[in-house]
């Protein structure tokens, strides 16, 4: 067992005298392994989604100065191969408010803890449907958006576009599979079907022969309106554009993409969110750290609004209909009931531009136009928070 | 001859009429509209991402926040130039004049800060922590309150002018925009974007008089958002501008209910009044024009076309200079 403890706040909460209440966060970073890819160009930065906690930590200490509240927020890192379990009741014996950054078995391992009766945990990277379905618990809060948000989202974009006629290439890793099971449930929720798929099984260093590969491989689609591709590790994706036979638009893990966040958001004041991000680390607001992010600030906004550090009050405010948070996507952004899921609006984005924002214009809800994507109250078999 | 005669007729007329300055966030300009011909009369080139701007109390100056090149800038609004800039923290949004003509009081978004600058010495007076994005800012008529609201932390920051210090903070919904003393300075008003709702306090105690909520017919509730707003004559009623609606609402300001909605341009933000205040002109961010609502009636009389995204909208007289 290897953890390592940091403080990143200190300094901050030493200049808050006078406070009459601490709220403790932990953020508990279960490392997982990445298989290697075609290229090297973007390397994940080490505390992806640690510095988007840090951002929301020091938005809730400025605001708790005013009110005697202060906030605390140390992460314990596990490494590969180590037993998340123990780190977790570590935690969680000091603090009953733990952000948790790892994959979805982890989750609910440390979700069905004895220690984890009544804490809130916050699921800031964890995409499944399934932790938002047959395997939610009562305890754990979702951030970060589900696969299903975003494949709606693109979803949307096709019926806008008239773009019916679409074939998808899937990767082979476990995320690439569950991508294209994602896409295919969102086309079929709102009346699209898919072509053809491929596999991509291809071990080839395609920075070398990509112009060779991908046309004849994409040859064989005909003609479509667009090209899905499922590689939600940024494998060989980054290959496909310009390189396909036909000349189409590319959508999904690559080209027109469906992200929690993304650097091009700029509407709604996210202007501002970016820049504290960018001064503070040097490197683009990636969707986890805005994941990390949403998670302390609705911690804080409950604090806030309820003048209590007390986890039931806390999670029952933030279910409750009085709960908003102000998330910079130019609408109060606010948990399912059914499920724990924070609603949100989902960019579609490009490197270098905003496309859209889904939900968009015409898919309407009775509750909400934002319940139009990812798993809505009859799509979900979760029961956990009924009582 | 006959052109002397010309000259001669234009100069014994009013050759000037009321005007509007709007400044155009992503276009790094100030459009001028003639309040009388309701066209656009003078565009000026400015700092970069211009957003609030105020006139100085005899109308000799123009202060403009010019955010993404960090300064305030001054501007002569008889030919244009910008005289000097001011210094104002980083990132100015909005401001306010204070009643005595000298001291701004200016939101630094990206700090949370706000920065009292002496226009005339030209130095910052004071700089007072306040809580995340600064934006909206208001100065009570008497001169001794200043109020900051605050985006991210949600409140009104209450600012003791003669100390410069905080001595209250409230609580308000969800981004606090904009911020407006009413009624010779016993109310506060305050209007909360993504919350939807406007706060109204009593300036005496900073009690929670009234919360005013917003409905347009067809428009989901997420997307009803208070933003700007002004009062009319004797602060009977307020114009409260409500964003991506594309509406501005009719506010009674003495039963706190509202009276009426008015379609306007696309993602309505900010306005202002003509010398009678028979007419508003609010900015429409999104469409890049202006509406001219009739206020008696109640209805938009024209769209004027403006630069890209504009923010602020200022009167200026044509009397200005005491003649």
């Amino acid at each position: 067992m290897r953890l390592i403890y940091a403080m990143l706040a200190g300094w901050l909460s030493a200049s808050t005298a006078m406070a009459e209440l601490t709220l403790d966060i932990r953020y508990l970073l279960i490392e997982q392994p990445r298989p290697p890819t075609l290229s090297n160009l973007d390397p994940l930065p080490e505390s992806l989604g640690v510095d988007g906690a840090q951002v929301g930590l020091q938005d809730n200490i400025t605001t708790g100065r005013f009110l005697g509240h202060n906030y605390t927020l140390e992460l314990a890192r596990v490494a590969d191969g180590d037993d998340p379990i123990a780190a977790a009741q570590q935690a969680l014996s000091e603090t009953a408010f733990v952000l948790i950054d790892g994959p979805a078995e982890a989750l609910t391992a440390i979700a069905d803890l004895p220690q984890a009766n009544g804490a809130i945990l916050l699921n800031v990277a964890a995409p499944d449907a399934a932790l938002r379905s047959d395997d939610c618990r009562a305890n754990v809060l979702h951030t970060v958006s589900s696969m299903a948000m975003r494949t709606d989202a693109l979803a949307q974009f096709f019926v806008t576009k008239r773009w019916d006629d679409l074939v998808m290439i899937a990767g082979t890793h476990a995320d690439d599979v569950a991508y294209a099971n994602a896409m295919q449930r969102s086309l079929q929720k709102f009346g699209l079907e898919l072509g053809a798929q491929k596999t991509w099984a291809f071990d080839a260093d395609m920075r070398r022969n990509a112009a060779q590969e991908v046309p004849l491989f994409t040859q064989e689609f005909g003609d479509y309106d667009a090209l899905i591709v499922a590689d939600e590790l940024g494998d060989f994706g980054r290959y496909i554009l310009y390189n396909t036979w036909q000349a189409r638009p590319i959508v999904g893990s690559e080209g027109l993409a469906a992200a929690t966040w993304a650097p091009v958001v700029e509407q709604w004041g996210a202007v501002q969110l970016q820049n504290r991000f960018t001064d503070e680390f040097g490197r683009d607001m990636a969707p986890k750290d805005y994941a990390a992010w949403a998670a302390v600030r609705a911690l804080g906004e409950a604090v806030t609004r309820t003048n209590s550090a007390d986890a039931a009050t806390l999670r029952s405010y933030m279910l409750s209909d009085q709960f908003e948070l102000a998330g910079f996507k130019g609408r109060p952004l606010t948990f399912r009931a059914w499920n724990g899921q924070l609603r949100q609006p989902i960019p579609l984005v490009h490197p270098r531009a905003l496309v859209a924002q889904a939900p968009l214009e015409g898919f309407l809800h009775q509750r909400t136009e934002l319940d139009t994507l990812g798993l809505d109250e009859p799509e979900s078999n979760c029961t956990e928070f009924a009582q | 001859m006959i052109r002397l005669m010309v000259a001669l007729t234009l100069t014994a007329s009013p050759v000037f009429a009321d005007e509007i300055w709007v400044s155009n966030e992503k276009d790094d300009t100030i459009s001028v509209i003639d309040v009388e011909t309701l066209e656009v009369i003078k565009t000026y080139p400015t700092g970069e991402r211009p957003r609030g701007i105020t006139f100085s109390k005899d109308y000799s100056r123009l202060y403009i926040c010019a955010s993404d090149s960090d300064t305030v800038q001054v501007m002569d609004p008889n030919t244009g130039e910008i005289l000097f800039e001011l210094p104002s923290g980083e990132d100015p949004e909005q401001f306010v004049l204070h009643p005595d003509n000298r001291h701004l009081y200016i939101a630094n978004e990206d700090d949370a800060i706000t920065t009292v600058v002496d226009t005339e010495t030209r130095k910052v007076v004071a700089q007072i922590d306040v809580g995340i994005e600064p934006e909206g800012m208001a100065v009570s008529p008497d001169g001794k309150i200043a109020i900051t609201t605050s985006e991210t932390t949600n409140m009104a920051h209450w600012i003791d002018t003669s100390t410069q210090q905080l001595f209250a903070n409230t609580l308000v919904d969800s981004r606090p925009r904009h911020a407006e003393f009413a009624k010779e300075g016993s109310e506060l008003w305050v209007s909360s974007e993504i919350g939807g709702t406007i706060t109204v306090f009593s300036v005496a105690d900073q009690s929670e008089i009234a919360k005013i909520d917003f409905e347009v017919t067809g428009v989901h509730p997420d997307r009803v958002q208070p933003v700007g707003f002004e009062f009319t004559t004797g602060d009977t009623h307020a114009f409260v501008a409500l964003g991506p609606s594309n509406h501005v609402a009719v506010v009674n300001a003495e039963t706190y209910e509202v009276e009426d909605y008015i379609l306007v341009g696309r993602r309505v933000w900010h306005m202002d009044f003509n010398a009678d205040r028979s007419q508003l002109f609010t900015t429409n961010g999104v469409s890049g024009d202006v509406t001219v609502i009739d206020v008696a009636s109640r209805k938009p009389v024209k769209t004027i076309k403006v630069g890209r995204f504009p923010w602020g909208a200022a009167f200026r007289p044509t009397d200005q200079s005491g003649g």
